[in-house]
């Protein structure tokens, strides 16, 4: 009796391995078909980041759009993290009001083109109010007013085969967005905050806002945006400067 | 002759010890990381926004460790997390196949009345060593504990997590919006979070009663060890 129940128990739980490891086979087959893959997949934890991206990015659409907010709803206080960089480059053009700044959008693109902010602030604008969380824990809502990243893309020409666009910003670090995220409407390049010129600690001149990811996604004091087809040529080949100190690429949770 | 059957069976079938010690792993996975998450900024707030110089809720007098443990700690978790929900639908769709949960989780009607609550109550509360015939089947408020845990503070700690969720929260506002703001999800995860630190506490105690090695023992070879338990 219990040699049969065991024998039968063996077969199920040995099905059951088989159909989990060929399900896991399926799924890697169909997410590097459809890049699913986040460039910070490697190690243990690559685990845990590929399926959260891959399942997110199966589920979202590019027509769900982050909660907006009204006026009444704008945060009293807006904390930051991290200070405004201590480069002289930028100390410099902070005090000329950036009137030498530049922004150059390049890569895989058929037009490069650079950007004075005066320009910037000419090009269709959007405003939006919407909720950033920090990785920490804390958050605060404000109004964002810039130009929405599909709208340079356009102007740029984009080749077909960019996978990514990339932040570059005055201290040296960097992010990148995949272009699902790039080409989403309200993923904006802000010069503004609640009526007010970008303030230093938010990223002055210009910052990217991305709000169907956490905070740390929407990099602050660009200077360039370059678009391409791989991450591995820059930096460690992870996405961004956050993998090397322990946080995900895709911070859309 | 039904009793001896039952002892010679197998107490516990692969699958529910299978999914037992994963999760346990995945637990610890999701406890430590969690910790390691809170930790980077240790204060509660309720609505859709807070920080620091807005009304809190509570606050733990722990430094804020930034830059660090958060890090890997999401890693941790989300890792975590994907195994512990792939065990859990596994475990309950078992469950539902098997008779698993009906059989030994759902409460006996006549067992679902004050007066036998009160008693195995009492008895847990006085720390009676449960009887050899007691550790055979689930007594009601096992199963009802087992029930609220698995039915009620897992898929809560999941939603509330979706809450906090950016890319979720586009897809199903609701998910934020009928708890009143991605805070206030922060801030009953953490309490669900609790609950079920509280339920570990109680269940390794519990455990111990029992005998530790006897019922260890049981989860691992999924037998009863007469030989253990007997003096």
């Amino acid at each position: 009796m219990s040699d049969k129940l065991s024998r039968r128990k063996l077969i199920t739980t040995g099905l059951g391995a088989a159909a989990g490891a060929s399900g896991l086979a399926v799924a890697a087959r169909i997410a590097s078909r459809y890049g699913l893959i986040p460039p910070d997949h490697r190690g243990i934890y690559g685990v845990g980041e590929t399926m959260t991206y891959a399942t997110q990015r199966l589920l979202t659409s590019h027509y769900s759009l982050a909660r907006e907010f009204s006026r009444s709803d704008i945060s009293s206080v807006a904390p930051v993290n991290g200070e405004p960089p201590e480069y002289e480059p930028y100390l410099r053009q902070f005090a000329e009001g950036f009137a030498s700044w530049r922004l150059t959008i390049d890569g895989l693109v058929a037009r490069p083109t650079t950007f004075s902010l005066e320009d910037l602030k000419r090009l269709p604008s959007r405003s939006q109010i919407t909720h950033l969380a920090c990785e920490e824990g804390w958050s605060f809502i404000a109004e964002w007013t810039g130009v929405p990243l599909f709208y340079f893309l356009n102007l740029v020409g984009v080749l077909p085969q960019a996978k990514y666009v990339v932040f570059f910003a005055f201290d040296k670090k960097f992010d990148s967005l995949d272009m699902f995220d790039a080409w989403h409407p309200q993923t904006l390049l802000a010069y503004s905050m609640n009526g007010q010129d970008l303030p230093k600690r938010h990223g002055a001149p210009l910052r990217v806002r991305v709000p169907r990811q956490l905070g740390f996604k929407s990099k602050k004091y660009l200077t360039r945006i370059t678009i391409t087809d791989t991450m591995k040529n820059i930096g460690s080949g992870q996405g961004s400067s956050s993998p090397d100190k322990g946080y995900s690429w895709y911070g859309g949770i | 002759m039904r009793a001896s059957h039952r002892l010679d069976s197998a107490r516990f079938s692969a699958l529910v010890r299978i999914t037992h010690w994963v999760t346990t792993a995945s637990f610890f996975g999701l406890l430590v990381s969690g910790f390691a998450i809170f930790i980077a900024h240790p204060r509660l707030y309720w609505g859709e926004t807070g920080g620091l110089g807005t009304p809190y809720v509570l606050a733990f007098p722990l430094p804020f460790m930034k830059g660090g443990p958060s890090g890997w700690g999401r890693s941790l978790h989300f890792l975590s997390a994907w195994v512990c929900i792939l065990t859990g639908i596994l475990y309950v769709l078992s469950g539902i196949f098997t008779r698993h949960l009906r059989r030994n989780l759902l409460p006996e009607k006549a067992n679902l009345t004050w007066s036998s609550l009160r008693r195995v109550a009492s008895n847990h509360l006085h720390l009676r060593r449960p009887t050899e015939e007691d550790s055979l089947h689930y007594n009601i408020l096992q199963r009802l504990t087992y029930l609220t845990v698995i039915f009620v503070f897992f898929p809560l700690l999941i939603w509330t997590g979706f809450a906090m969720s950016p890319a979720i929260v586009s897809i199903l506002p609701v998910t934020v919006t009928l708890l009143g703001g991605q805070e206030t999800a922060r801030t009953i995860h953490f309490f669900l979070s609790s609950f079920v630190i509280f339920f570990f506490i109680v269940h390794i105690a519990m455990v111990c009663l029992a005998g530790f090695t006897t019922r260890v023992g049981a989860m691992i070879t999924g037998h009863r060890t007469a030989k253990v338990a007997r003096p």
